[in-house]
């Protein structure tokens, strides 16, 4: 009796002990992972205060000396155009076709998903294959339309497209939305929830990590936008950060710090986004919702 | 010009359409809550009347599908069929001449003083299938790690992402300055292990391959999307699988990869098609020209060129086509494999009575 229970004692020790060794593993290789990510950061911040000289020294500084805070004033005024204006440009455009995006592809998604109707399969699959259509194809007479339209150094030929959905999002979307047990609209529909009430009471509630993995998505990509802009936009006080940026490097090459000075400025309100909002939309399918 | 009239007549036309759309979509719903009060419900019960329930729900799916549809002609089909009409064209912007299939001849032509094309493709299949499955195994690895239920999981999940939100723009600039051979971080790295650096972007035989280490740091966004597929596991299967016995391996083989395999072709299909769409990183790192030597002249960039910096809209149309069905043939044998390996619990479509 006794010695059986000692026996699974030991046991369950030995299980915990592998356990914990294991785990250590784990971290050991997500901390050099980790490092290996962070170093070109680093750098990039290291590099961004410090005086000229310290730059092309080799083997490199890591601690710059000293901190030459005045390298951020030079390289925001380094433009004939105000910073501010690229940032500006850069929020308007992001945050426009996050909106389009989040309220198109819900929609769509949805219908794709739950809803029968007739051709829906054809209709889908023309959707994923839309999805294997690298945009170059469209690209050229639409510049050649938006340019008869006079959209030429205005934001709409990069804005409007979002509000009609797109391949990627509707499949992201109806992928989660698919997740989502057909028991919860089967009971919906018994407690009498129409389409839209189903929609807006059931599906849409549950799938906001879904929701805010396509509005952080849309915007990030938006932000960092590059060929798009560069095709359309011409006149400096159009641009938005990201082009800007590519013709300080054009025009500046060899300027590092202030290219890192930028470059940092540049991916604060995506990184910031993230740091806000990950913890939201990595929790995944609440497929505990049948249980509850 | 001609060809362009169909697609300027329906974007001409959204705004109406939209109108109409939007209007019968808010009436739509109006009847729908009517037939929600107790009296209709009542009616609906019968045989007829579910019918037209049925038919409204139809209608209802259709008005909801309709901004990707009216998206899908305006701003897909009607450009891809412009596009493939100025294939056969010289255009400019101002002049158009037909000239039959001598684009395509040009472009795939096997005399290479006359063509860049097989340059393009094999630096972009170079890249290609290079990253892709660096970026996936590695995404899929720490993704698998990250989901051991291990402390600290929200810090490494932001560490491993970040490098994905950066703009490529940036991540340009500062790979650019990593891979400077003299000075960089990298040749510095390979020093101490007693490896003189090559000069990386500025050497052909070197340069894709930085482009391709460049794309490793950014496999935090694979990583995130393995991982919601993963958390999305519902752990009664792993419960009882331990239950029945079935050990970390058998576990892994049976519940973790047949449920991760939707998400898994999702990343292949995505990152074949983005992967090959490389631009950003070649344009600011090689400033716009696929330098030295072509050596990271892609596909994109290319087309870029011939069609924004020379507008030689034609033959770039017909470039565009035949990277398209490039893509096409790709994804297509994908999507017949998937049947073997890809494992959905519901049906494409959702067809359920």
């Amino acid at each position: 009796m006794s010695g059986a229970a000692i026996g699974i004692g030991s046991a369950r020790a030995s299980v915990k002990r592998s356990r914990r060794t294991q785990s250590v593993l784990i971290h050991a290789i997500l901390i050099a992972g980790g490092i290996i990510v962070m170093i070109p950061l680093a750098w990039m911040l290291s590099t961004s205060l410090k005086p000229p000289h310290q730059i092309t020294k080799f083997p490199p500084i890591w601690i710059p000396d000293p901190f030459v805070w005045s390298n951020y004033i030079r390289a925001v005024t380094i433009f004939p155009v105000s910073f501010l204006v690229f940032i500006k440009n850069s929020m308007y455009m992001s945050l426009m076709i996050t909106l389009g995006t989040v309220l198109s592809n819900a929609v769509v998604a949805f219908a794709f998903a739950r809803l029968s109707f007739r051709g829906s399969r054809v209709l889908f699959i023309i959707v994923l294959s839309t999805m294997m259509l690298p945009q170059q194809v469209t690209m050229i007479p639409l510049f050649i339309l938006f340019s008869k339209f006079g959209w030429i150094n205005t934001y709409n030929p990069l804005i409007v497209p979002h509000f009609f959905a797109n391949a990627y999002f509707v499949f992201l979307l109806r992928q989660f939305y698919t997740t989502i047990p057909r028991e919860l609209d089967d009971a919906a529909r018994i407690d009498g929830c129409g389409v839209i009430g189903l929609f807006l009471r059931i599906l849409l509630p549950l799938s906001k990590p879904a929701l805010g993995i396509t509005a952080i998505f849309a915007f990030t990509w938006a932000w960092n936008e590059f060929l798009g802009p560069l095709i359309y936009l011409s006149r400096m006080e159009t641009y938005p950060l990201a082009i800007a940026l590519s013709f300080l490097r054009a025009a500046h090459g060899v300027l590092w710090s202030e290219l890192m000075v930028v470059s940092f400025i540049a991916m604060l309100p995506p990184v910031l986004l993230f740091f806000v909002a990950q913890k939201h939309y990595i929790q995944g399918i609440v497929i505990t919702g049948v249980k509850g | 010009m001609p060809v362009l009239l169909p697609v300027l007549l329906f974007v001409l036309a959204l705004p109406s359409l939209q109108f109409v759309f939007g209007r019968q979509n808010q009436d739509m719903s109006a009847e729908l809550q009517s037939s929600q009060t107790p009296w209709s419900r009542l009616l609906s019960s019968t045989a007829w009347s579910r019918r037209t329930l049925r038919q409204k729900e139809e209608l209802i799916a259709y008005l909801l599908v309709s901004p990707w549809v009216i998206g899908f002609l305006a701003f897909i089909l009607g450009p891809m069929l412009t596009s493939l009409g100025l294939s056969f064209t010289e255009t400019d912007l101002f002049t158009l001449e037909f000239v039959g299939i001598e684009n395509y001849t040009k472009l795939l032509s096997f005399d290479t003083t006359r063509t860049l094309f097989w340059t393009t493709l094999y630096n972009t299949a170079y890249y290609v299938f290079l990253s892709i499955p660096l970026t996936i195994s590695v995404g899929f690895f720490i993704a698998m790690l990250l989901n051991q239920n291990i402390s600290g999981q929200p810090t490494y999940r932001v560490v491993y992402y970040l490098p994905a939100v950066i703009p490529g723009i940036a991540t340009s600039l500062l790979w650019l300055w990593l891979f400077q051979p003299e000075f960089g971080l990298i040749n510095w790295a390979l020093s101490l292990v007693g490896i003189e650096g090559p000069r990386w972007l500025f050497d052909r035989s070197t340069a894709k391959m930085a482009l391709v280490l460049m794309s490793v740091w950014g496999a935090g966004s694979n990583m995130l999307i393995f991982l919601a597929g993963l958390q999305g596991i519902p752990t009664e299967l792993y419960e009882a699988a331990t239950i029945d016995g079935a050990g970390i391996w058998r576990r892994f083989r049976s519940i973790t990869i047949p449920m991760i395999s939707p998400t898994l072709f999702f990343v292949v299909v995505t990152q074949i098609i983005w992967s090959s769409q490389v631009f950003t990183n070649v344009y600011v790192m090689t400033e716009g020209k696929g330098g030295p030597a072509n050596a990271t002249l892609m596909m994109v960039l290319y087309l870029y060129q011939v069609a924004f910096r020379q507008y030689r809209m034609g033959y770039a149309s017909a470039y565009a086509w035949v990277f398209f069905l490039i893509l096409l043939v790709f994804t297509l044998i994908l999507f017949r494999s998937s049947k073997a390996w890809v494992y959905y619990e519901t049906e494409i479509g959702g067809q359920r009575s």
